[in-house]
């Protein structure tokens, strides 16, 4: 069997499921609406597995599922190289969302990285530490900044609520996913205006088909004919 | 590789560093994170195996034993001091999957003495000798020469600094360089920013640790940046040709000692190259068959501040068997006063590689 990680539950998955349903791929929950169990209609040989979102690139990147529906975010935050171990099938158009570095309104002299990277300077010598950036995409975040060349700045962690550090005193500047900005400006925040990390969306991953059998592949060639990719 | 193996080419290293009059120092495995982290930043915490423990707080395995050296000889005072250990470091390799995680470096360190060339030569040259004759290419540098450079620019301290700041990033250093030089124009939500009379005036309320003081202070700095004449094409131009010259020991000496004629605040930085040369060549180096890169160090870790030197196989893309540098900044970071440093570490699994190849 060909298994198709899906996220388990919200938007991410109905839009998931939208999308197959459009090309003849009928997806759905089988029993009750909270069993995560799924059923795949219009071709043979492919399960559904409902999976949270964050942990489909692991499942994809160990081989456990051969194909699999996730942010792109989420694959180049969770992957080391993802692009070694899983490919990109295709974008599927809904999801999106930015990852993008926030800092105060307030600070009226900051609109770039390289403002950033100035007030780091300043600021570490101020008060003695490093400028804190929370976060939970830390590999994501700090590449950026490397490729950017940026100093004097620390990354904390932050799970949620990433928008009240600042305003809690445990970080300086977030860098968060956001699709509308709202919450950003609610808590004060704005967007650098170079400081784009990566722009997401819903896409469709396989894995490295090195491990997969014949059956396998056979049942990928028609599930792509008829997804029309 | 053969455990067995690398042990004994760890002992035979150990053993010529320890003759060459250094005392054996022991740190542990397990360090604090804090120390370690505040100094290098966010890159090295990227590839350090962080854990945390319910008592002592967020711990590091040893990424290496340059910090914990350094704060072991600020508690001692000796003067001069030389150090030698041996022992095993740690570091993700999520860029290069392949490079070993976690492997054993002999060090050799210097601190202390009155004769920085003399000790830069030491360092080299007993490395030079515990590699034995296995045959490797040297690469050295100089980020005090860079650094002299920068400081002897003809332009305000602040860009000095900003520059000074970003030697080990190249490609920040470029674009700040380009700014200053007026190459490339600022930003323009910068230019409208300092069209205001009072930026503050009216601004949102602020949220979090920055104060409005720190905010009116940049404003400050970058009316008086924006003020400024740029650097001169021709200092850049300078400080290009340093970045950019790859040439014998000798004749990078020679390329140095011209553009110092310009250049003239690079002049002690090159006295202290010659002196170096001059030293090397009394402990039986070749200093012919020396490259000199006047960029080199420049990515390697941020402490080094002077003297740098790496020793690579002639072929393949592995990191360099052995590298070192002179770091005296960093002991002023992590003690009271600093003390000059010089030192070097040697991989034992890369010199067996080699000389399996050889």
């Amino acid at each position: 069997m060909l298994k198709l990680g899906v996220p388990s539950k919200g938007r991410l998955m109905e839009k998931t499921f939208q999308w197959f349903g459009k090309r003849g791929v009928t997806l759905r929950k089988s029993g009750s609406d909270r069993e995560y169990a799924g059923a795949v209609d219009g071709i043979d040989g492919v399960d559904l597995v409902l999976l949270s979102a964050g942990e489909i690139p692991r499942e994809l990147a160990a081989g456990r599922i051969q194909l699999g529906v996730t942010g792109s975010d989420l694959v180049r935050e969770k992957l080391a190289n993802w692009e070694s171990t899983v490919r990109q099938v295709t974008p599927m158009g809904f999801g999106g969302a930015d990852l993008i570095i926030a800092v105060p309104t307030g600070w009226v002299d900051v609109d770039t990285v390289d403002d950033l990277d100035a007030v780091a300077a300043a600021f570490r010598a101020t008060h003695g530490h490093r400028l804190r950036i929370a976060t939970k995409y830390h590999r994501l975040v700090r590449e950026f900044l490397a490729r950017e060349g940026v100093a004097d700045y620390a990354l904390v962690d932050s799970q949620g609520a990433t928008e009240g550090t600042i305003k809690n005193e445990t970080a300086e500047a977030i860098a968060d996913i956001t699709s509308t900005g709202e919450t950003l400006r609610a808590n004060g925040l704005k967007v650098l205006s170079d400081g784009m990390i990566h722009a997401s969306q819903a896409t469709l991953f396989r894995s490295s088909r090195s491990g997969w059998t014949m059956a396998q592949r056979d049942t990928f060639r028609v599930l792509e004919h008829k997804l029309g990719l | 590789m053969n455990g067995r193996a690398i042990q004994a080419e760890t002992d035979r290293l150990s053993a010529c560093f320890a003759k060459a009059g250094a005392q054996t120092v022991y740190t542990d495995v397990l360090q604090p994170a804090d120390t370690l982290l505040d100094l290098y930043g966010e890159d090295i915490r990227g590839r350090s195996y962080l854990t945390s423990d319910p008592a002592l707080g967020e711990m590091v395995l040893r990424p290496d034993f340059t910090v914990p050296v350094v704060q072991m000889h600020m508690q001692s005072h000796a003067n001069p001091a030389r150090y030698t250990y041996a022992g095993r470091v740690f570091r993700k390799q999520d860029v290069n999957p392949g490079r070993a995680t976690e492997f054993v470096q002999v060090g050799f360190e210097v601190m202390g003495g009155d004769d920085p060339a003399a000790a830069e030569a030491e360092v080299f040259a007993t490395i030079r000798a515990a590699l034995g004759d296995l045959p490797l290419r040297a690469a050295t540098g100089d980020i005090g020469v860079l650094m002299a450079a920068v400081r002897g620019l003809r332009t305000t301290q602040a860009r000095k600094d900003a520059l000074m700041r970003h030697i080990w990033r190249p490609r920040r250093f470029r674009a700040l360089l380009d700014r200053f030089g007026g190459r490339t124009p600022p930003p323009a939500s910068r230019t409208a920013l300092l069209a205001l009379t009072d930026p503050l005036d009216g601004a949102p309320a602020l949220a979090g640790v920055r104060t409005r003081a720190e905010i009116a202070a940049r404003i400050a700095s970058l009316r008086e940046d924006a003020a400024a004449a740029p650097i001169s094409a021709s200092e850049i131009a300078l400080l290009d040709v340093i970045l950019d010259l790859r040439a014998s020991a000798p004749q990078a000496l020679g390329r140095l000692r011209d553009i110092a004629i310009d250049m003239p605040a690079i002049e002690p930085a090159v006295t202290r190259m010659h002196a170096r040369l001059n030293a090397l060549h009394l402990r039986g180096i070749d200093v012919d068959a020396l490259e000199f890169e006047g960029s080199y160090g420049r990515t390697a870790l941020e402490y080094y501040d002077g003297f740098v030197f790496g020793f690579y196989a002639a072929e393949g893309h592995q990191p360099p068997v052995a590298t070192g540098g002179r770091y005296d900044a960093l002991t002023a970071r992590l003690g009271d006063t600093d003390v000059p440093a010089v030192g070097g570490v040697i991989r034992p699994d890369l010199v067996l590689a080699v000389r399996g190849h050889v």
